[in-house]
C-alpha cells in the first residue's frame, strides 16, 4: 500500500498533536451555545408559514428542452427542485443536472458585477456604452450581430424578430456545440422538411436504439424513462415487458439497459444500420464497404425478424449526433414498418429558428474577420470554448470594436469581449421556454436576483432602446399580446401555478418519405477513414454536458453512469483496442487528429467498441471558476466544424506519463456472487420468479427487534433502474451532503448515502451490465449498531437505523462492521460553513454534521417525520404513499418505492413480498430492510448469448 | 546505607496519591457541574432584546392569547415571531410616541427586520416542532414557564436531552386537556398521573416511539 507523503506524520509530531486536539477539543466543547438572532418579518408575506416549505412551477432551460419542475422554497430561499408532477415531460421527476442546478444558483463563482476589460464597472456604464455603439451603426443595423444559444423562448425570439424588423442589418446567429444541425438534415433527407421524432416508448414493444441514449440523456429523458420503465414491470397483470436492442458505439445507459447489445464502431454502425433497412426492404441502392461479421449478421437477422413480427409495435430511434444519413434511414424504418402515427409521432422542431447552427457561426466569424461586424452581443453560451477550433472564433472576436457578454460566469468569452455583464439564474429570471414536446412554461422568480444578475430580455430591450423594463413585464406582455382570452389575468395566474400554458404541446405532423430517398441517401454517404485509424466518438459529457454545469461540484463528483470515473474525463477504449494499442488504463496517449494533437489519460470500459475511442467534451476549461477550472482534458479541440458527426479519424499512440483519475468502483465483477440479480422474462413467468433459492435464515442471537406503529422499508426494482444517478443529487441536496473532491474521492471518501454499483458480467457480443442502487439497509439486526461504543446508532421502534451524529465520537467500527459499506465518515470538515451563499442552500430540516462524525442514507427521517406530524394533526393514519423518500420522489423510472412493510396492504410490502425479491446479503442474517427487485430480461430467443 | 527518604515520605506520598485522586474526580464534578449549571444551560437567564417587551403586560395584565402574536404554534414547527406590523395593530395607537418603541416604528417605516435576541434556543441537531406538542397536550408553560410573569422572557427550563426525554418517557406527568394548553395558569392537579394516563388515549398518543432518537435528531 502507498502511504502519501502528505498523510505521514512523525511519531512525536503525531503525539504532540493529538494531545493539543484531545486538550482543546474538550476545551471547546464547553463554550455556551452563541447568542442567536431571530429576524421576523416586518410585513408577513402572503401565505408564508415559517417553518413550512412553499412550493411554485416553473422550468429550468435545458438544452434541447425546457424541464418543468418546483422549487421548494423556506421562507423565500429555494432548497430543492422537484419535476412537475402534473407537467407531460416531468410526472414529477427530475434528471441528475435538474437536481444539481439548486447548488449552481447559490455557487460563489458566479459572476456578480458588470464589468468591463475586466474591471468593475456599472449596468447604467455598459447602457450608455452599448448606446454609443448603436448610435455607430447605419440606419439599418447592419454591423450589428446577436449570437445565441438555441433560443427556446418565444419572448426572448419574438424581441429579435421585432429588433430585426425595425433594422433589417441586424443578423441574428445560434450556436450550441451540441445541436440539432444532422437531426434536421436527417429528417430532411427522409422527409423532405425538419421534424422531431417523438417516440411513444409506453406503446411500443420493441425498441431498436442507434446509438440513442434516450434513457440517459436529452431533454426527454425523463419522460422516456418513465414511458418505457412502464413496460418493464413483469410481475404487474399483464406482464408486459418490452425488447430493448441497441446498437452503439460508446456505451451509455440506453445501451446498459438493453436485452441485446451491439457494440460497433460508427462506420460499421452505419453498415449495420443499412443492412438493417435493406433486410426490412428498403431499397437503399448498391450496399458500401464494412459489411458486418457472421456473428453481428445474424444478431440483425434475429432482430430484423423481431421488428418484422411486431410492425406497427415497434420503433426505432437513432441519436441526434448521428449521421444524417443513419437519422434518415431511421425515419425510413419507421414508416415502412407502419409505426408512424402509434409509437412515434413527428412535431415541428420546438426551437423558435431552426437554422445551421455550425454554418451560422461559420458566417459570424467570417464577417468578424472581414471587419463587417461593429458590434456584438453574446447572450449565453461560451463559444470561445466550445466552437470549433478551426474556425479561430477568437482571434475574429478581437477584431470587433464593441463586444458585450451576457453569461452567469466570467468565462472564456467573457476574458474576450471588453463588457461582461452577469446573468441572472433561472430561478431568479422571469422568462419561458418550451419543453421537448413544445409545451411552453413561463419561467418565474423564485427569489430576487443575488447578484447584480440581468436577463436576455432586459439586454435585448435595452438594444431596442427600451430601457428600464423589467423582464417580468416584457414576459406578460408578450402573453398578453399572443393569447386570444378576455380573462388573460385568469389564465396567466393558472399558468404560473400550473407551471405551463394549456394546448401549446405541438399537434402530430403528418411526414411521408419523399421519393428520390435512396439516390438522396447514397450522396449523403460519406467515406469514413478505416484501417489503422481509430474513429473517434464525441460526446456530451453524462454530468457536466457540453462543459455548461463545469463549475457544479455535485455533478463533478457524480459518477458516471458506466465508468464510474468523477472529476474528469477520459479517452474511453474497449479493452481489446487498448491491448492493441499497447496502452493501459490511466496512462496518457497522444491523439492525433487532423489538425490538432491532444494529450488525455485512457480509461478502459468493457463494451465500448472495437476501433474507436469515446471522449466526452465539457472538460478542460480555463475559466469556468475554482470548481470546474482546470480539470480533464479539452475535447472540443477535435470537434469538427460540420459539428459531431463527423469526426475524422485519429491516431492514438502512447504518450508520456499517466495521470490518476478518481473512479469510484475500479471493481466491476461480482466474483461470482449473487448480488445484482438478472432473471430472463421466461424463466420468470415459469420458475416461480428466480431461479435463485431462498436463503436460509440464520438463527440470530441478538434481541429481536421492538416492532412500533410501522415497519418502513424499500424496494429498489433492478429491471426498472436505468442508473440515471438522478437519485445521487437528489439525496445530497436533500440531505446537505458535502462533496469531498478528486483526491479525496481516490482515496475512497465519497459521501454520497446512495451509491449505484456497476458489475460486468461476461456475455456474447457484449457484457451485460449490472446497476444497483445502494443506500442502507436499515438491517433489523444492524451490524453497526453492535459495534458503536457510544451508542450513536441504534435502532428506532419503526425500524430506522439511525444515526445521532452529536453522539458520534468517529471510531469508525460501525463502517468497518457494516457489509454494505454504505456509511460515510467526514474526515475532514467537508460541510462548507463558512461560505454565506451556501449557507442559504441547506435544507433545514436536516443536520449539517461536521468534522469528525459518521453518516448515512436515514430513509429521509425528516420527511417521514413530517408526514407522522401532518397525519397526526389531521388525526388520521400515515397513509400508504404518503410518506416520499428524496431518491424515490426524483426517479424517473419509478424504481424506488418506499413504506411500511408492515402492512400487508402497502405498495411496498407487496412488492417486497414479490417472489424475485431478494435481500441483498441477506445469507448474513442482517435482515435488510431495503431489498431488491431480480432484474428481468426479455431476450429474443434467437439470439443465442451465453 | 542510609535511606534515602525519611519514613514520613511514605504517609507524605500516600496522601499525595489520594489527593490526587480526589483532585482528578473533584476537578471532573466541578467541570459537570460547570457544564451542567445554568451559567452553560441559561435555565432562568433573561436575554437583553432590543425593545424591552413585556410579556407580564402584554399577557398577564392585559390578558393577549400567545396565539396572537405566535400564531403558527399550532400548525407549523415554528411557533413564529410576529411581524412588525402586528405590533403596529396596535402600537400605531397605542404609546405611538413612546421613545422605548422607536426600533419598532422604524423596522415598519424601513421594512427591516427586529433582530430580537433567541431565548429558547436549541443545538442545530435537534429538531423541535410546536405544532404536534401543542395539539397533543403539552401547555406552553410546561416548557417555557410562567411567561405572564416575566416582564423580559427568561429561559423556562435547562432544555437539556434529560429534560426532553423526562417528558419523552413519561409524558402522563406533563399532560393537559387540549382547552388549557394556552392557559398558563394552570397547575398540574393532584392526580395529574390518572389524568395524564387517561389524556394519553383521548389524544391517542403512542409512547412506543417517543424515545427514538429521529424523532428529534434528524
Amino acid at each position: 500500500m502507498n502511504i502519501d507523503p502528505r498523510d505521514a506524520v512523525e511519531r512525536r509530531e503525531f503525539l504532540r498533536l493529538m494531545g493539543a486536539s484531545l486538550a482543546l477539543g474538550g476545551l471547546g466543547a464547553c463554550t455556551r451555545q452563541p447568542t442567536e438572532r431571530i429576524y421576523p418579518y416586518a410585513r408577513f408575506p402572503e401565505r408564508t408559514i415559517p417553518g413550512k416549505p412553499l412550493f411554485y412551477a416553473t422550468a429550468m432551460p435545458f438544452p434541447g428542452g425546457a424541464q418543468p419542475i418546483l422549487v421548494e422554497s423556506h421562507m423565500g430561499r429555494p432548497t430543492k427542485i422537484e419535476g412537475n408532477p402534473e407537467h407531460p415531460a416531468s410526472r414529477g421527476a427530475t434528471n441528475a443536472m435538474v437536481q444539481a442546478a439548486i447548488l449552481g444558483l447559490y455557487d460563489p463563482d458566479r459572476s456578480q458585477v458588470v464589468k468591463r476589460a475586466g474591471r468593475i464597472d456599472s449596468w447604467p456604464a455598459f447602457l450608455g456604452a452599448l448606446r454609443h455603439a448603436l448610435e455607430g451603426l447605419p440606419a439599418d443595423g447592419s454591423g450589428l450581430r446577436i449570437l445565441t444559444e438555441t433560443v427556446l423562448s418565444p419572448t426572448l425570439a419574438s424581441q429579435i424578430w421585432a429588433l430585426r424588423s425595425q433594422r433589417s442589418g441586424i443578423v441574428w446567429h445560434q450556436y450550441e456545440p451540441i445541436n440539432r444541425n444532422d437531426a434536421t438534415s436527417g429528417a430532411k433527407l427522409a422527409f423532405g422538411e425538419d421534424a422531431v421524432p417523438l417516440p411513444r416508448f409506453d406503446q411500443a414493444e420493441i425498441v431498436l436504439a442507434l446509438d440513442c441514449d434516450f434513457l440517459g440523456s436529452g431533454p426527454a429523458q425523463v419522460r422516456h424513462s418513465r414511458d418505457f420503465t412502464s413496460r418493464r414491470r413483469p410481475y404487474e397483470t399483464p406482464a408486459v415487458t418490452t425488447r430493448l436492442y441497441a446498437i452503439e458505439s460508446s456505451f451509455t445507459t440506453t445501451g446498459a439497459m438493453a436485452d441485446h447489445r451491439l457494440p460497433l464502431a460508427p462506420s460499421r454502425l452505419a453498415a449495420a444500420a443499412r443492412e438493417i433497412a435493406s433486410s426490412l426492404g428498403l431499397d437503399l441502392g448498391p450496399a458500401g464497404p464494412g459489411r458486418p461479421s457472421p456473428a453481428e449478421r445474424s444478431w440483425i437477422q434475429a432482430l430484423v425478424e423481431d421488428l418484422k413480427a411486431h410492425a406497427g409495435r415497434s420503433v426505432i430511434v437513432a441519436g441526434e449526433l448521428l449521421p444524417p444519413a443513419i437519422q434518415a434511414l431511421a425515419h425510413a424504418m419507421n414508416s415502412a414498418l407502419g409505426n408512424v402515427g402509434k409509437t412515434i409521432d413527428y412535431i415541428d422542431p420546438i426551437e423558435m429558428e431552426t437554422i445551421d447552427q455550425c454554418a451560422s457561426l461559420r458566417d459570424l466569424v467570417s464577417a468578424m474577420d472581414k471587419g463587417e461586424v461593429s458590434a456584438l452581443v453574446i447572450l449565453e453560451g461560451n463559444p470561445a470554448y466550445a466552437a470549433p477550433a478551426e474556425f479561430g472564433f477568437s482571434d475574429g472576436l478581437a477584431r470587433v470594436p464593441f463586444r458585450a457578454h451576457l453569461s452567469l460566469y466570467e468565462d472564456e468569452t467573457s476574458e474576450l469581449c471588453d463588457w461582461h455583464v452577469p446573468a441572472a439564474y433561472f430561478l431568479e429570471s422571469w422568462s419561458d421556454t418550451n419543453a421537448y414536446e413544445a409545451t411552453t412554461t413561463i419561467i418565474q422568480p423564485l427569489i430576487a436576483p443575488l447578484y447584480e444578475g440581468r436577463t436576455a430580455h432586459e439586454l435585448v430591450s435595452a438594444l431596442a432602446g427600451r430601457v428600464g423594463i423589467p423582464s417580468h413585464e416584457i414576459v406578460r406582455d408578450y402573453w398578453k399580446n399572443s393569447i386570444v382570452s378576455n380573462d388573460f389575468d385568469t389564465l396567466w395566474e393558472r399558468a404560473l401555478h400550473d407551471g405551463w400554458l394549456p394546448d401549446t404541446a405541438f399537434k402530430p405532423k403528418q411526414v411521408q418519405i419523399t421519393p428520390g430517398f435512396a439516390e438522396r441517401l447514397q450522396a449523403a454517404r460519406e467515406t469514413r477513414a478505416d484501417g489503422e485509424m481509430i474513429e473517434l466518438v464525441l460526446r456530451p459529457d453524462p454530468t457536466v454536458w457540453d462543459g455548461r454545469y463545469a463549475n457544479n461540484a455535485w455533478l463533478q463528483e457524480l459518477p458516471k453512469p458506466l465508468t464510474k470515473l468523477t472529476w474528469g474525463n477520459a479517452v474511453l477504449l474497449s479493452p481489446s483496442t487498448a491491448e492493441r494499442l499497447g496502452v493501459r488504463a490511466e496512462e496518457l496517449v497522444e491523439i492525433e487528429g487532423a489538425v490538432r494533437t491532444l494529450s488525455a489519460p485512457v480509461w478502459i470500459l468493457p463494451g465500448h467498441a472495437d476501433g474507436c475511442a469515446t471522449l466526452h467534451l465539457g472538460y478542460g476549461r480555463r475559466r469556468a471558476g475554482s470548481i470546474g477550472s482546470g480539470i480533464g482534458f479539452d475535447a472540443f479541440r477535435l470537434l469538427p466544424a460540420e459539428g459531431a458527426s463527423r469526426t475524422p479519424g485519429v491516431r492514438i499512440g502512447p504518450g508520456a506519463g499517466s495521470q490518476s483519475l478518481a473512479c469510484t468502483q475500479s471493481h466491476q465483477s461480482m466474483e461470482g456472487r449473487d448480488l445484482a440479480r438478472t432473471t430472463t422474462l421466461e424463466r420468470f413467468l415459469s420458475a416461480g420468479g428466480s431461479e435463485h433459492a431462498p436463503e436460509e435464515a440464520l438463527a440470530s442471537l441478538n434481541p429481536p427487534a421492538v416492532q412500533g406503529a410501522h415497519a418502513w422499508g424499500m424496494v429498489i426494482d433492478l429491471s426498472t433502474c436505468t442508473a440515471c444517478s438522478a437519485c445521487v443529487v437528489a439525496c445530497q441536496a436533500e440531505n446537505n451532503i458535502p462533496v469531498v473532491g478528486k483526491e479525496e474521492v481516490q482515496r475512497g471518501r465519497e459521501m454520497h448515502w446512495i451509491r449505484i454499483d456497476r458489475y460486468f458480467e461476461e456475455k456474447g457480443l457484449s457484457p451485460d451490465v449490472r446497476h444497483q442502487p445502494v443506500p442502507c439497509m436499515h438491517c433489523e439486526n444492524a451490524p453497526c449498531e453492535l459495534v458503536c461504543p457510544v451508542g450513536a446508532t441504534v435502532h428506532s421502534s419503526e425500524g430506522l437505523n439511525d444515526m445521532v451524529y452529536n453522539r458520534c465520537v468517529g471510531t469508525r467500527y460501525c463502517e468497518a462492521n457494516c457489509p454494505y459499506k454504505v456509511r460515510r465518515f467526514n474526515f475532514y470538515s467537508y460541510a462548507d460553513l463558512e461560505t454565506p451563499s451556501l449557507k442559504m442552500l441547506r435544507n433545514p430540516d436536516v443536520t449539517v454534521r461536521s468534522r469528525g462524525v459518521m453518516e448515512k442514507c436515514t430513509y429521509c427521517v425528516q420527511r417521514i417525520n413530517e408526514v407522522r406530524i401532518r397525519a397526526e394533526l389531521a388525526g388520521r393514519p400515515i397513509r400508504d404513499g404518503e410518506i416520499v423518500t428524496a431518491c424515490q420522489q426524483v426517479c424517473p423510472a419509478s424504481a424506488i418505492t418506499f413504506g411500511d412493510v408492515g402492512d400487508p396492504e402497502s405498495q411496498a410490502s407487496r412488492l417486497r413480498n414479490q417472489r424475485h425479491g431478494y435481500g441483498l446479503l441477506a445469507e448474513l442474517g442482517t435482515k435488510p430492510r431495503t431489498t431488491y427487485l431480480t432484474r428481468v430480461i426479455h431476450p429474443n430467443p434467437l439470439i443465442k448469448e451465453s | 546505607m542510609a535511606q534515602a527518604f525519611p519514613r514520613v515520605i511514605n504517609t507524605v506520598f500516600r496522601l499525595a496519591i489520594l489527593g490526587s485522586v480526589l483532585g482528578v474526580a473533584g476537578t471532573g464534578w466541578v467541570w459537570v457541574e460547570i457544564l451542567r449549571s445554568p451559567y452553560v444551560s441559561r435555565a432562568g437567564f433573561q436575554r437583553p432584546q432590543p425593545v424591552p417587551y413585556s410579556h407580564e403586560t402584554h399577557v398577564g395584565v392585559l390578558g393577549m392569547d400567545c396565539r396572537y402574536c405566535h400564531s403558527t404554534v399550532e400548525t407549523s414547527a415554528s411557533a413564529g415571531i410576529p411581524s412588525t406590523k402586528a405590533c403596529m395593530a396596535c402600537h400605531s395607537q397605542i404609546y405611538s410616541r413612546s421613545p422605548v418603541l422607536e426600533p419598532v416604528r422604524s423596522s415598519y417605516e424601513k421594512d427591516r427586520s427586529i433582530a430580537w435576541t433567541r431565548v429558547h434556543d436549541l443545538p442545530d441537531f435537534v429538531h423541535f416542532d410546536h405544532s404536534i406538542h401543542v395539539n397533543k397536550g403539552v401547555g406552553c408553560s410546561t416548557c417555557h414557564g410562567r411567561v405572564d410573569q416575566m416582564p423580559l422572557v427568561a429561559q423556562g427550563s435547562t432544555l437539556h436531552m434529560e429534560w426532553c426525554l423526562a417528558c419523552h418517557r413519561h409524558p402522563e406527568s406533563v399532560l393537559r386537556p387540549r382547552d388549557r394548553v394556552f392557559d398558563l395558569t394552570w397547575r398540574a392537579p393532584d392526580d395529574q398521573e390518572e389524568q395524564g394516563a387517561k389524556l394519553l388515549g383521548q389524544l391517542s398518543i403512542d409512547k412506543a416511539g417517543l424515545e427514538d432518537c429521529s424523532v428529534c435528531h434528524q
